[in-house]
């Protein structure tokens, strides 16, 4: 029989991330198998084609298409300067040589193609180049020839529900007492720039601009608001893809939208690496092959001795004890713990038929909920 | 080998690969019939860690096997032909949109014209269309240029020109696109397909700029003349490269790919396909809707001038769980809340509906938020269906006198060609409306959004098996629509509606209905009121007939002209008969507390809500 999924995100603190760094399209890689690499090390880089312009060549002159290419001064794979003459119509007789019509380049880049058929050239700009980075501290172990390398390291891993902005690096700083309490602007201050500034149990709009006024990498809160998320990203987001946003910062939000008190174990895990260095992802795709927003401190050779503790998440679904978060009214954003899982199909109140478990919630009271409003979080 | 519409298929093996779950059906032959029997499903494997489509596959049939005592595994292989112990099954065939479905951009010369052939072409293969390129669509070819680069389509079709005529616009486009360069989605160092459905006398020009580059199709012209599409061979090479191509470099296709015994079949296509031939074989007009959580497809199939027009649109950011929040913002917080009958906070819904987006499989536990959910998804579909309309237009399949000044002059290629006074059956599917807890609120759902006037039959998909009989109907057309008819429909009942608008309170209409069962329904109904008489199925769970006559009042019209008498026949449903007097469009009362009567009088009408104990 197929199980039944329920969702969890990842909050662990000790275990093996593999990265793919891939470029966009085939280039170089610049590292090799067993290098150590920082997240600032270009590990593949390639070029870009430049951008294009197209140029008419037929109107300005006034001829047909198929005489363009014998009034052409450049032939492709010439190098043009911006407003080179890059074609030119002589008149019949030299006398009239103010009759001499000229197009010129309108950037500086290459020429590509001469068209006979449509009577335009194509230029193109020279190639930019596009470098990818590791991301992440930690070392080479698979070199995919022309394509990137995956970076593995032993770190500190924790999983956001949605982020905005992409990927950033900085130094963990609580800037808050506890997971309860709301990141105001006023815990901000300027000593948090280029750091990743850990909040409680909400972050509002003044606070997140505060955050990029001190120019902080990012932040992380328990929750925010719909509104707060309109106002930053300047239109509403209908569908949660996210990452490339360009907002001065990266945003993550580990619980969910509204005042929602960040899980204890994600706030109390920020708080032991506080002072590492984490690299941060906002981007979320929540579709087919889900990302999820993420934090991941490569740990030091001294803070993984004592232990040989590796953890990997496995899908082993639900069972009796597992700590849980309620992710639906009623009840939405209170923890508690699974009392037991009815097998039976049971009616709601909205006369849905589902699965559905018994959890303690943390005032000792019992609730009965879908199994699929809830979530595994780990202890 | 199995023969097409082989009469001994005793046993089918179906899946559909979705994005999220795989669904596997069984269909087996019962005495003299074909009769779906057992259902599984599974997580899809195509994203990591699996990465491999084939493991939720078997999964899925892991499920059936296990309901059903057959066997069909043997290892990780599926086995086909059926063995004489009784094993395995005589055919095994698939529908895929995992791993996003087939991403497609089109390109024509003249927007409202061949690009927009183009456009249709592509959907009614099943694709998603990301953008429509035309030489005439008001952008710089430097921004054309980086709109081909930055999406990484699957696949693009390329069209332009009819035969005979202009080549250098089409060529010109194609340059644009060679420029490029775009680079596919999915497998970093394999050529990108491009189909040139052009002019024909472009094809060697074509060749030379994009030959080589690309693994270029060249198919005969969508669009031969003005007056004529012809979609069909490019629809078709698309779904051929969908399989050559696209799914062979997603993960595990390979072997997906050799166990079939038919092409595997984008979903929507295979949906398509399905309500096509049983509008065909019925002789009706159909509308389809499928509504997931990401996006909302709608199929059409209308006679215009005796000749049958398919079309299909796909809203790709109106769904009720990844794009419940899109609805929102597109729809607005004012039509949103207009189905709602309580009370909520703005910015707690808000963040609620943002919630479900981030967390898309939850499910409405309370009544309210059930109530909430489903008018999303009347606004959903009514968004959905305006683009649908949108799109349904023009000169498909007919002979209509234009020439190229009135293309560039106009904003449309002409009237949409859903003529819902026409409508004979529509046909819901996808979970809010397959598994709503009462099938009244289904078609209430369907009724609202559509709003479908004069004589409607209303239907929905059962457990979604439209895409397993879509692909079924190349292999066995026989099976597809028995199965169809017997296990995938589940009829909802007859909607009675008049078009046009009247003061609340006003005679809106009489009917009289002779019911098969020998009871007869008459009475008057004033323009506002909703009714609802329960009519059920037979025996053999066949819709209940009967006939019925309808008389609206003056301003009012049946399909007959304004105030004019309609009798007809009448079947009945899990539901029953609608006789709806609400006007078209539907009119809401302007004041709060008025609007909040009216919903509860319809919805009480349709007996669609247990009572809410209290407030959200």
């Amino acid at each position: 029989m197929a199980h039944a999924y329920t969702p969890g995100l990842r909050v662990t603190k000790q275990a093996v991330i593999r990265k793919r760094r891939i470029l966009p399209l085939k280039g170089e890689v610049m590292v090799k198998v067993g290098d150590l690499v920082y997240a600032e090390t270009v590990v593949a880089k390639t070029q870009l084609p430049g951008a294009v312009s197209i140029v008419s060549i037929m109107g300005p002159l006034g001829c047909e298409a198929n005489e363009v290419p014998s009034l052409m001064l450049k032939k492709p794979g010439d190098r043009v300067e911006q407003n080179e003459v890059i074609a030119e119509a002589r008149p019949l007789f030299a006398f009239l040589k103010f009759l001499t019509g000229q197009v010129h380049s309108p950037i500086t880049g290459y020429l590509e193609k001469v068209s006979d058929v449509t009577g335009q050239v194509i230029l193109r700009e020279p190639p930019q180049p596009v470098i990818m980075k590791a991301y992440i501290e930690g070392n080479v172990i698979e070199v995919h020839p022309e394509e990137g390398v995956t970076v593995e390291t032993t770190a500190t891993f924790i999983q956001g529900i949605f982020g905005v902005g992409g990927e950033t690096i900085g130094e963990i700083a609580v800037a808050v007492d506890g997971p309860s309490v709301e990141l105001k602007p006023e815990h901000i201050k300027p000593e948090h720039k280029g750091k990743v500034v850990v909040g409680g149990s909400y972050v509002g709009i003044e606070a997140i601009k505060r955050g990029i006024e001190v120019g902080v990498a990012g932040i992380i809160s328990g929750g925010m608001s719909d509104h707060d998320l309109k106002s930053l990203l300047g239109k509403d987001l209908g569908v949660a893809i996210t990452g490339h946003e360009d907002i001065g910062l990266t945003l993550l939000i580990t619980e969910g939208f509204g005042h929602i008190e960040m899980a204890g174990r994600t706030f109390s895990l920020l708080k032991e690496r506080e002072g590492l260095r984490a690299s941060i992802s906002g981007a979320t795709q929540i579709r087919a092959g889900v990302i999820r927003p993420e934090i991941i401190v490569s740990l030091t050779k001294e803070l993984l001795a004592g232990t040989n503790e590796v953890v990997t998440k496995t899908e082993d679904g639900v069972k009796g004890g597992d700590p849980v978060r309620i992710i639906r009214e009623p009840n939405f954003g209170k923890l508690g713990r699974v009392k037991r899982l009815i097998p039976e199909l049971m009616v709601m109140e909205s006369e849905i038929k589902v699965r559905v478990m018994e959890v303690t919630l943390a005032d000792g009271t019992d609730f009965i909920v879908p199994r699929a409003n809830v979530e595994i979080i780990e202890d | 080998m199995f023969k097409k519409n082989d009469p001994d298929l005793k046993v089918i093996l179906a899946t559909d690969c979705g994005s999220t779950t795989t669904k596997a059906i069984l269909i087996e032959k019962i005495g003299d019939e074909y009769r779906q029997t057992y259902r599984g499903e599974a997580p899809t494997t195509v994203e990591a860690p699996f990465e491999d489509v084939t493991k939720g596959v078997l999964n899925s049939i892991q499920e059936i096997e296990d309901l059903s005592g057959r066997t069909f595994l043997e290892g990780e292989e599926i086995i086909h032909p059926s063995r004489p112990d009784g094993t395995g099954c005589d055919v095994y065939i698939s529908t895929s949109s995992a791993g996003g479905g087939l991403q497609m951009m089109v390109a024509g010369v003249v927007k409202q014209m061949t690009a927009e052939s183009a456009e249709r072409a592509a959907l009614g293969a099943g694709a998603i269309v990301m953008d429509v390129l035309a030489i005439n669509d008001k952008r710089l070819p430097h921004e054309r240029i980086e709109i081909i680069r930055t999406l990484r389509p699957d696949m693009i079709l390329l069209a332009g020109g009819t035969d005979g005529g202009d080549v250098s616009k089409v060529i010109q486009m194609g340059e644009q696109i060679s420029a490029a360069d775009p680079r596919p989605r999915l497998g970093i160092s394999y050529q990108l397909p491009i189909i040139f459905a052009g002019n024909v006398e472009a094809r060697e020009k074509v060749k030379e700029t994009l030959g080589g580059k690309f693994a270029l199709t060249i198919t005969s012209n969508i669009r031969p003349t003005l007056e004529q599409e012809n979609p069909w061979e490019a629809r078709q090479k698309i779904q051929d490269l969908f399989e050559e191509h696209v799914m062979a470099q997603a993960p595990g296709y390979n072997k997906l790919i050799d166990w079939c015994s038919a092409p595997i079949m984008p979903t929507p296509a295979a949906v398509g396909l399905i309500i096509r031939t049983i509008a065909e074989k019925e002789g009706i007009n159909v509308i389809g809707v499928d509504i997931g959580g990401a996006t909302t497809d709608i199929f059409s199939y209308f006679r215009v001038e005796g000749k049958g027009i398919y079309n299909r649109s796909v809203s790709a950011n109106l769904g009720l769980s990844y794009s419940v929040s899109n609805v929102m913002a597109e729809a607005g917080m004012a039509n949103v809340m207009r189905w709602a009958s309580f009370d909520i906070e703005e910015e707690d819904l808000k963040n609620r509906i943002k919630n479900k987006m981030i967390r898309p499989t939850t499910i409405p536990h309370l009544l309210d938020e059930l109530i909430i959910e489903q008018g999303l998804a009347r606004e959903a579909l009514r968004l959905a269906f305006i683009q649908h309309k949108e799109l349904a237009v023009g000169l498909k399949g007919i002979q209509q006198q234009r020439d190229i000044a009135d293309a560039f002059n106009q904003e449309a290629t002409g009237a949409t060609l859903i003529k819902m006074m026409e409508l004979d059956l529509l046909v819901g599917s996808g979970g809010v409306l397959s598994h709503a807890p009462r099938r009244s609120q289904a078609m209430m759902m369907l009724i609202d959004a559509f709003q479908p006037e004069g004589t409607t039959r209303l239907a929905v998909d059962s457990i979604f098996m439209m895409p397993h009989l879509g692909v079924l109907t190349s292999v066995h057309e026989t099976a597809a629509t028995e199965v169809f008819d017997k296990d995938c429909i589940i009829y909802l009942g007859t909607c009675f509606a008049p078009r046009g608008d009247g003061r609340p309170g006003d005679r809106a209409m009489s009917y009289r209905i002779e019911l098969e069962t020998g009871q007869t329904l008459e009475g008057e109904m004033s323009f506002g009121e909703i009714k609802l008489f329960p009519y059920g199925l037979d025996d053999k769970g066949l819709p209940l007939r009967g006939t019925a006559l309808i008389s609206p009042a003056r301003g009012l019209d049946m399909g007959q002209g304004k105030g004019r008498a309609v009798k007809g026949e009448v079947y009945g449903g899990v539901v029953g008969i609608v006789l709806d007097a609400r006007g078209r469009p539907i009119r809401f009362a302007q004041n709060r507390q008025d609007r909040v009567s009216q919903l509860e009088s319809w919805t009480k009408a349709f007996n669609a809500y247990p009572e809410r104990k209290g407030g959200m």
